[in-house]
């Protein structure tokens, strides 16, 4: 069945392989952005999803986002929050504004895209939330308090809303990748690369196919049962 | 891909289904069962599944159950570890009768087929291995000690031969079901079961099909990058 599908930060990297496989698989999807315009153009451009900009991290953006695309196209029935930053720096050098900006963007949107759909999901008794979380929300990680801290969240906000959407259909998990081979990785100086890819049993970094191939899996209609899970990818980086 | 699979405890519960699933997916599938030969006989003229008797817990019937399928259908590519039973009692009152046959046949049969089955995945550079655990083994259950700590046991044996595995294209998961709708759920007390399914967030007992479709997702080619991982299929009874 055809379902349409939401996906934050839904125009590069992991967010454009969920929204690519969501179309492939006959669910008309949506993304949202937030700077990237030229790079947004040509995504549309390219695989015919809409793209529509608004910040994440804005509860008012989000519920105006939310409301215009289901005007448009529809009640969103599945939703990825993918969106994410990173603003990595050592705990006693990190200042409150990467720790606010690195919360809002990762955690918070969480709460208000959720929050935007959810009663929608509610009265038609079926719906799909897949959380991007990330191994270091699961191993921790230095220089990153902050994103740690929000992609840890990210999980006991899923097992919590998990817990209260269960009675209407509404199913909320976690896909939890390790190093993926997107633009923010390629941005990395090669030594720090080469050290991530030593660590892990197959030596490789994942693909965002593979991320995408997880989500697919979760917003199935026949994925009722599994709900509060994370699914972890990260060729065996960490293991819990 | 045609794949050769071999599902222990495969002709009834949820190894029928995942039997049944991997087949319908275009593997040729080996279901191995223990005792109950009218079931298999059943299951066999239903489905035309090849069926297999031999005890799992004896590591020599093991090695002679592989070489007996390899022999018929080819090399395992994908071995499903799903043999399970369960012989409950509190601490006090469990014999150590009770204590092993469980630990044999729940966990010894992982190493007995693993140990059977890895040389050839190794050398041909591919293997799918999926253990089905229990949710009462992430979380415990009361007069389960024996199933608790096989099926405990089940997780970190995923994850050790995880890193083994990993250099030679061979990926070792785990599904760790709920309460699901078999005979060995079913054999639990009415009153009992009451209790359970209402603590269930999702409102029900899972169904097998519902565990087997985490395990085609896991032994698929291009789920390579997924390993040493847990996928939790309980209806939110369980997050962690």
């Amino acid at each position: 069945m055809a379902r349409l599908a939401l996906i934050t930060g839904g125009t590069r990297g992991i967010g454009a392989a969920v929204a690519r496989a969501l179309k492939d698989a006959g669910h008309p999807a949506v993304v949202n952005y937030h700077a990237d315009e030229a790079c947004a153009d040509a995504f549309t451009d390219e695989t015919g999803i809409p793209a529509l900009k608004w910040d994440v991290s804005d509860g008012e953006a989000c519920r105006a986002g939310v409301e215009a695309i289901e005007a448009e196209h529809g009640p969103v029935e599945i939703l990825v929050n993918n969106a994410g930053t990173v603003a990595d720096n050592k705990f006693e050098n990190m200042t409150d504004d990467q720790w606010q900006r690195v919360v809002r963007v990762n955690l918070d949107s969480v709460f208000y895209m959720s929050k935007a759909v959810y009663p929608g999901m509610m009265e038609r008794g079926w719906g799909r939330i897949v959380q991007i979380g990330s191994m270091n929300g699961q191993a921790g990680q230095l220089n990153q308090v902050n994103y740690v801290a929000a992609k840890a969240g990210m999980h006991g906000f899923t097992k919590a809303l998990a817990q209260e959407g269960a009675k209407h259909g509404i199913t909320v998990n976690t896909v939890a990748p390790g190093y993926v081979d997107t633009y923010l990785m390629r941005n990395m100086p090669e030594r720090i690369t080469q050290k991530i890819i030593d660590k892990s049993p197959i030596r490789r970094m994942g693909y965002e196919d593979e991320v995408a191939h997880a989500v697919l899996f979760l917003v199935d209609d026949k994925a009722a049962w599994t709900t509060g899970s994370t699914i972890t990818m990260n060729g065996g980086t960490h293991m819990y | 891909m045609s794949r050769v699979a071999l599902v222990t405890g495969g002709t009834r519960g949820i190894g029928a289904a995942i039997s049944l699933a991997l087949k319908n997916n275009g593997c040729q599938v080996a279901a191995n069962y223990g005792a109950n030969d009218e079931a298999a006989e059943r299951f066999h003229e239903v489905t035309g599944v090849a069926v297999y008797k031999w005890d799992v817990s004896d590591f020599a019937a093991c090695e002679a159950g592989v070489a007996q399928i390899e022999a018929d259908l080819g090399p395992i590519d994908i071995l499903v570890n799903n043999a399970g039973i369960t012989r409950d009692g509190t601490l006090q009152k469990m014999t150590p009768d009770r204590w092993q046959a469980v630990l044999d046949t729940n966990l010894g049969s992982c190493f007995n087929l693993c140990h059977a089955t890895f040389p050839g995945m190794r050398a041909r550079k591919f293997g799918r291995v999926v253990n089905v655990g229990s949710i009462n083994g992430q979380a415990g259950q009361y007069g389960q000690v024996n199933y608790a700590a096989a099926k405990s046991g089940i997780h970190g044996f995923t994850k050790a031969l995880a890193q083994e595995g990993a250099r030679h294209g061979i990926t070792v998961n785990a599904v760790a079901p709920g309460y699901v709708d078999t005979d060995m759920v079913r054999a639990v007390p009415e009153a009992v079961l009451e209790k359970i399914v209402a603590s269930i967030p999702v409102g029900r007992l899972g169904r097998a099909e519902d565990i087997a479709r985490a395990v085609l997702f896991l032994t698929a080619d291009d789920a390579d990058f997924i390993t040493g991982s847990t996928i939790s299929v309980n209806g939110g009874h369980h997050m962690y």
